[in-house]
């Protein structure tokens, strides 16, 4: 048995009663808002006052959940989590369908402070109940894509469809599934492209020591401007070159829409990727390298076969980290014009709608999310290949 | 030292401008178009670098604190039934995308100061929180041991020995959150907080590139220094640390 | 047959190796011996050149090392080091292939390769082919990784230190394991290592090295007996020499007519062995099976180096 699961024993689980706390504060905050139109102050209801007498049901629901997550053994507790977290989503659901009056479309139900908490609530019941589980990943693989089935299940049977974030989706549904897929795009192309150019990058200054302080130093440098400023240098760099260099416009080089906030995204990919392929290749055991050698591979062969395959846990550690930021980054693309699903959150702050905002920022985290849950999984895969040479 | 000496030029550099902005104007002019103003004065950049500053001390001094707090009690003893799920959070939480968390505090605290405060605290617990975790666990337990055997207490352990042996993975925490919430607080200006990323978005909004490289250029040098010199505490508290393990 | 002619190495003015020559016959066994930064690794390594020489000359069978591409040359040459160097992402099967793939082997010959040599190293093919290394004790590492020397029959084989890191009893079936397949492949064998007993056990002739000198290259009698300096005597030990002398001989050549109690000693086993039961049984001689004793005098006389 795994040490964590010394957790298990019989008796109150501390942490439970953390999420217990949480959650009945939850419980007596507003649970969603109700506002007469888009613009205009909420009025915050709690559980029962949205869904009446079915709300006192599903409080006492919460409640009993939140309480027994205090003495169950963690597969019981994984699964009274789970069905908290639906139970709270379906309510707020419903809620949103109770209190817009049949047919109104400028009614808004937002949700409020309790559902939140709520939410934090059983997620961290959740992911107690994950850590001390222990589980081999290809439950965990199932597990994440269940959830992940599971939401878009949600979301794609229209349960939650009158809450105001549905409604701002429905308002642009076109243009969301748009900003979602340059999103995706702005993320994974310039992690193709620091991939492109900094595996071979990095190869180059483990070959060629003398060039690694230079290289690094510039990359770090690179990695301390802030991204705003970086992405705004970029507009008036690359308009200039578009403008300027014969060829630079048809080969879409442009000083607008995506193509800074990609090269932006790409720059700060570099460090991490360069960094982790010439630790990975520093990282190989002298022992290994000499048997290379010795064997007779030339150094192509002996970088090929043995050196670069042998970097995989670290490059697969540096593309989580690339890719986790890069998702995050591109939102600010939102802001000079590269689209994402940062248009919908600057353009929410601007208005001051905030279920805009959330239209932006939820899809964002939830694909950082997916994306470093994933990745961390795939990289426990890789781990008992590495060996101990 | 070569290093060294650019950063300090850099500084007197920084200086300079903050202090007499105009002085830099011809510099700066080749940037902007059609007569528009070289250098940003709706506001003084100086007022806006030390509040800027500010925000970033306040968030990342309150975020330490609490932590390292945090980081502690989940190493103790009492509090180890908190420490796998102080792990998946601190791992989780980092994939939350820092303008993700800001724009989220925008809806609980209004627009203004509160909401990137807010971001940037609960942004930088997290490397702080999960370093000092690294830090305390992963001592030699030969060296607590020692400490036991020769009747500490537990208190003595970890003021005496845990703490100072951990203190330069925490303080690379403390670098990695400061040099995070120096950026994120940029994005600040977005919800109205008072930071030089006012100057950058001016700059995007009235197409002056002047503005945007004038404030991106102040912001990369605090962090180039702040990065310097919080590692330069690092690898003296390294320094010391290890000459008092030996 | 190797031919080492005036072989130096000068790290700027410090000199690893200085001037060696010595000439290993076909299918012998050299040791080179040594303390640590005596230069008999960096020797080893220029046979191959993993080292490039400063100046001086190695022919392999009449062929000088410096005409061949380096890689070439070293695909030739088997090289096992300590602590093995397996490569920790390719099973066992593929760190046995790599120098046959190298060389463009064919894949059933590969296969047939690998399987015999499994078998020659007594690890069960069906059951070790595609283990990975970490799966293995370090005694089997280390015969996969002198197994993966030998895949592609090279008439040389170059050794480093390849039993420094297992433990004693492993250690012993090691030596005796490389001894037996060196004498069933014929090889041509140089070892380094910093264990005059090992030296001893396995080397038909020993190279003493010190700081970059080569001391002395004489069969192991020879360097037991005729040390050339004070510090070859120092490195044998003075203590253990009678019992190295021991060592050396098996009771079939000291074997003399006559008759004596108890169970008969194994014709091959050595002096050592004899003398170790002669004081531990309490008797002065022991018969040797297919007749003849080995007496408590003979041996002595033995252990002073002196003739039969």
């Amino acid at each position: 048995m795994n040490p964590a699961a010394a957790g298990t024993r019989p008796g109150i689980s501390r942490p439970a009663l953390l999420f217990a706390a949480v959650g009945l504060t939850g419980l007596a905050l507003p649970f969603v808002q109700f506002r007469a139109n888009r613009i205009v102050g909420g009025e915050g209801l709690s559980l029962p006052d949205a869904l009446g007498p079915w709300g006192w049901a599903a409080a006492a629901l919460v409640v009993a959940v939140l309480l027994a997550l205090s003495r169950v053994p963690p597969r019981a507790a994984l699964v009274a989590a789970t069905c908290g977290l639906l139970a709270v989503t379906l309510s707020a659901g419903a809620a949103a369908g109770a209190l817009v009056p049949e047919g109104d479309r400028i009614a808004r139900v937002s949700l409020g402070a309790g559902f939140w908490l709520l939410l934090a609530a059983f997620a961290l019941a959740l992911a107690d109940a994950l850590s001390r589980l222990a589980l081999r990943p290809a439950w965990r693989w199932a597990l994440l894509a269940g959830t992940v089935a599971a939401i878009a299940l949600i979301l794609g049977t229209g349960l939650l469809d009158d809450l105001s974030v549905m409604r701002e989706y429905a308002a642009r549904r076109d243009m969301f599934w748009r900003e979602a897929q340059r999103h995706l795009a702005l993320a994974f192309g310039s992690l193709g492209a620091a991939l492109a150019v900094g595996l071979p990058l990095g190869i180059v200054i483990h070959e060629a020591p003398r060039l690694r302080g230079a290289v690094l130093g510039v990359l770090n440098v690179v990695q301390t401007i802030p991204s705003l400023a970086l992405f705004g240098i970029m507009i008036p760099l690359f308009g200039w070159i578009a403008a300027s260099v014969p060829g630079a416009a048809a080969a879409g080089i442009a000083g607008i829409g995506a193509f800074p906030a990609l090269v932006a995204l790409f720059l700060y990919s570099l460090l991490p990727v360069v960094s982790n392929m010439l630790a990975g290749l520093a990282g190989v055991p002298p022992g290994v390298r000499e048997a290379a050698a010795g064997l007779g591979m030339t150094r192509a062969q002996a970088l090929a076969q043995v050196m670069i395959p042998l970097t995989l846990p670290v490059l697969l550690a540096a593309v989580r980290i690339v890719l986790v930021q890069n998702i995050g980054l591109a939102v600010i693309a939102g802001l000079i014009g590269g689209g994402g699903f940062g248009s919908f959150v600057f353009q929410g702050l601007n208005q001051t709608a905030m279920d805009l905002v959330l239209l932006g920022a939820l899809p964002t985290i939830a694909l950082a999310l997916v994306s470093g849950i994933a990745l961390d999984l795939a990289l426990d895969g890789l781990d008992p290949r590495k060996g101990h040479a | 030292m070569t290093g060294r000496l650019a950063l300090g030029l850099a500084a007197v550099l920084l200086l300079a401008f903050l202090l007499s902005p105009d002085s830099f104007a011809p510099l700066l002019r080749p940037l902007t178009r059609n007569g528009a103003p070289p250098v940003y004065t709706q506001t003084s950049l100086l007022s806006l670098t030390l509040s800027h500053l500010g925000m970033v001390a306040g968030a990342v001094l309150a975020a330490s604190v609490l932590a390292v707090g945090f980081g502690v009690l989940v190493t103790r003893p009492s509090g180890r039934d908190f420490l796998p799920l102080a792990r998946t959070v601190a791992s989780v939480g980092q994939t939350f995308p820092p303008v993700a968390v800001l724009a989220l505090a925008v809806p609980v605290m209004g627009f203004g100061t509160g909401p990137t405060m807010l971001a940037l605290f609960l942004y930088g617990l997290l490397p702080i929180f999960e370093n000092t975790l690294a830090g305390l666990a992963g001592l030699p337990p030969q060296v607590i041991e020692a400490a036991r055997g020769m009747g500490m207490t537990p208190a003595q352990r970890l003021w005496r020995v845990e703490l100072p042996l951990a203190l330069p993975v925490i303080l690379s925490g403390v670098r990695l959150s400061a040099v995070i919430a120096l950026s994120t607080a940029t994005i600040g200006s977005t919800v109205a907080a008072r930071t030089l990323g006012e100057v950058i978005i001016a700059g995007l909004l009235s197409s002056n590139t002047a503005f945007v490289v004038q404030g991106g250029v102040v912001v990369g040098i605090l962090a180039l220094l702040i990065h310097a010199g919080l590692r330069a505490l690092e690898d003296r508290a390294a320094a010391w640390s290890h000459a008092g393990r030996s | 047959m190797i031919e080492i002619e005036n072989l130096t190495k000068r790290y700027g003015p410090l000199a690893a190796v200085e001037d060696v020559s010595l000439t290993v016959e076909r299918g012998r066994i050299a040791a080179l011996v040594g303390t640590s930064g005596s230069g008999k690794t960096t020797l080893l390594r220029m046979i191959n050149r993993l080292v490039e020489p400063t100046s001086g000359r190695v022919r392999i069978d009449g062929t000088d090392t410096a005409a061949l591409p380096p890689h070439l040359l070293r695909r030739r040459i088997g090289y096992a080091i300590q602590g093995h160097g397996l490569f920790p992402h390719r099973s066992v099967a593929q760190n046995i292939a790599t120098v046959p793939r190298l060389l463009g082997w064919d894949r059933p010959r590969i296969a047939a390769r690998v399987d015999e040599l499994l078998d020659l190293f007594q690890l069960p093919p069906g059951e070790f082919r595609d283990r990975m290394p970490h799966e293995l004790s370090g005694g089997q590492q280390q015969r996969v990784g002198v197994a993966r020397a030998l895949a592609a029959k090279p008439d040389l084989l170059l050794m480093d230190e390849p039993f420094g890191a297992l433990d004693p009893v492993i250690r012993a079936q090691a030596q005796a394991d490389l001894r037996r397949i060196q004498r069933e492949l014929g090889t041509t064998l140089v070892i380094v290592t910093h264990d005059m007993a090992e030296a001893i056990t396995l080397g038909d002739r020993i190279a003493v090295m010190e700081r970059g000198r080569l001391l002395q290259y004489a069969p192991p009698r020879e360097i037991l007996t005729a040390p050339a300096t004070p510090f070859v005597a120092r490195l044998i030990g003075t203590d253990e020499r009678p019992f190295h002398l021991l060592s050396l001989t098996c009771v079939a050549d000291l074997a003399q007519p006559g008759e004596a109690e108890g169970p008969p000693l194994a014709p091959g086993a050595s002096l050592r062995d004899a003398l170790a039961l002669c004081l531990w049984s309490g008797r002065a001689a022991l018969p040797v099976e297919g007749g003849g004793v080995v007496t408590l005098d003979a041996l002595r006389r033995a252990a002073e180096g002196l003739p039969p």
